[in-house]
């Protein structure tokens, strides 16, 4: 009887796992999310263990000030080693404590100001932008977060020492803009079973499926996307 | 023959997205998500959204509930149920229900209490028909893991 072919291998080397895609530094980067949102959490949460991070999720500036340690305003960390953050991502508009707030907590703190901390926001204002930058705000993403801002952002937790913030915040903006600008169209996707031209769009190979649902993910890691449309307020009239 | 069943029901699933894409039901990020599953996380999109519609629905029923008070209708309380439900929205990316809580969040910043009832009733619709297509697209995916699975066995011959 003729052998079936085996596609066990085939199946290894086109599936992509967080070892392949991002290759782990020597020591683990610990992030802290601060989320309201807990769609938003595993979210991120997801996008940070892609890029080979320990991630502990709080739903709030409160908790998160209690994580690290920041308790009154005594502005001792009480935390232990273990236990040590290397980068802070915060929503922007949460309930009580906002990030724009938790953000002032932390560079007010001694112990904690050199923590490099990440505003995500729906709303991409400027002043909004501007004002977190100001106030220390390593980055600035605009909400959905992707895969290639997490990226972007491994470049800060590794502690590369840039050529001068001003010229980063200079460069985030810019990149912002032009992204933008750009048409953001429906992807592409073929609704037929022959491969797909462009990206991102759905893989979809002729050849008999092995069974792991991952085959509808693209195999390729995401390249660079256009962001979704936002609109840009010079004005920041909301919270 | 179960091989024939698994490229049909794949082109099903792409065909399904592709009208749901062109529709403006889902954009990339959508797409986005399901580039973050592989074999440690095989169902993180189904995990994801089965969350999204938990909250989604809790924040819709508040929104009715604020909006049936006639005598103080808190606008502010609303404008914070919208934020949430159009960021999480976004996240998944379920952009109709997303562009129709910005037009719900535009009546309530004007304390426009008809247009508010009017886009509420419009996002509750936006978003059944969401659930009920996303369901669609998990059933399909789950007929395709089940189908692929049976083969496994014939190989060992």
């Amino acid at each position: 009887m003729a052998r079936t072919p085996v596609f066990s291998r085939r199946r290894r080397s086109d599936q992509i796992d967080a070892r392949d895609r991002f290759p782990t530094s020597d020591s683990e980067v610990h992030v802290l999310a601060v989320d309201d949102s807990l769609v938003d959490r595993k979210v991120i949460e997801r996008l940070l263990r892609l890029t080979a991070c320990r991630v502990t999720a709080v739903d709030s500036g409160i908790r998160a000030l209690q994580y690290l340690g920041l308790q009154d305003e005594t502005n001792s960390q009480v935390g232990f080693d273990s236990l040590k953050v290397d980068m802070i991502i915060t929503d922007y508009c949460m309930p009580g404590m906002t990030g724009y707030e938790l953000l002032k907590k932390i560079k007010e703190s001694s112990t904690l100001r050199e923590i490099p901390v990440v505003i995500m926001s729906s709303e991409n204002v400027v002043a909004r932008i501007d004002r977190c930058l100001e106030e220390g705000a390593e980055d600035f993403i605009v909400k959905p977060v992707k895969l290639s801002d997490v990226k972007r952002l491994r470049e800060y937790m590794v502690g590369d020492e840039k050529t001068g913030s001003e010229i980063n915040w200079m460069n985030k903006r810019t990149v912002r803009e032009s992204s933008c600008d750009e048409a953001s169209s429906s992807p592409s996707i073929s609704s037929d079973s022959s491969p797909p031209s462009s990206s991102p769009s759905i893989s979809s190979d002729s050849s008999p499926s092995s069974s792991s649902p991952s085959d509808s993910v693209q195999s390729t890691p995401s390249p660079s996307e256009p962001s979704s449309p936002t609109s840009t307020q010079s004005d920041d009239g909301s919270k | 023959m179960l091989g024939f069943g698994a490229d049909r029901l794949r082109a099903d699933m792409n065909r399904l997205l592709a009208l749901l894409f062109h529709q403006g039901i889902l954009d990339e990020q959508f797409l986005q998500l399901q580039q973050l599953e592989d074999e440690s996380s095989p169902n993180f999109v189904s995990e994801v959204v089965n969350i999204y519609f938990q909250e989604s629905e809790r924040l819709l029923k508040n929104l009715r509930a604020l909006l049936i008070e006639r005598e103080l209708t808190d606008y502010k309380k609303m404008g914070n149920h919208l934020n949430q439900l159009m960021g999480s929205s976004s996240s998944i990316g379920a952009n109709r229900v997303r562009n129709v809580c910005i037009a719900f969040r535009a009546n309530s910043e004007q304390n426009n209490r008809a247009g508010c009832l009017g886009t509420l009733e419009v996002l509750e619709h936006e978003y059944c028909y969401l659930k009920s297509k996303l369901h669609e697209l998990f059933q399909i995916e789950q007929q395709r893991v089940l189908g692929a699975g049976v083969r496994y066995p014939m190989h060992q011959n």
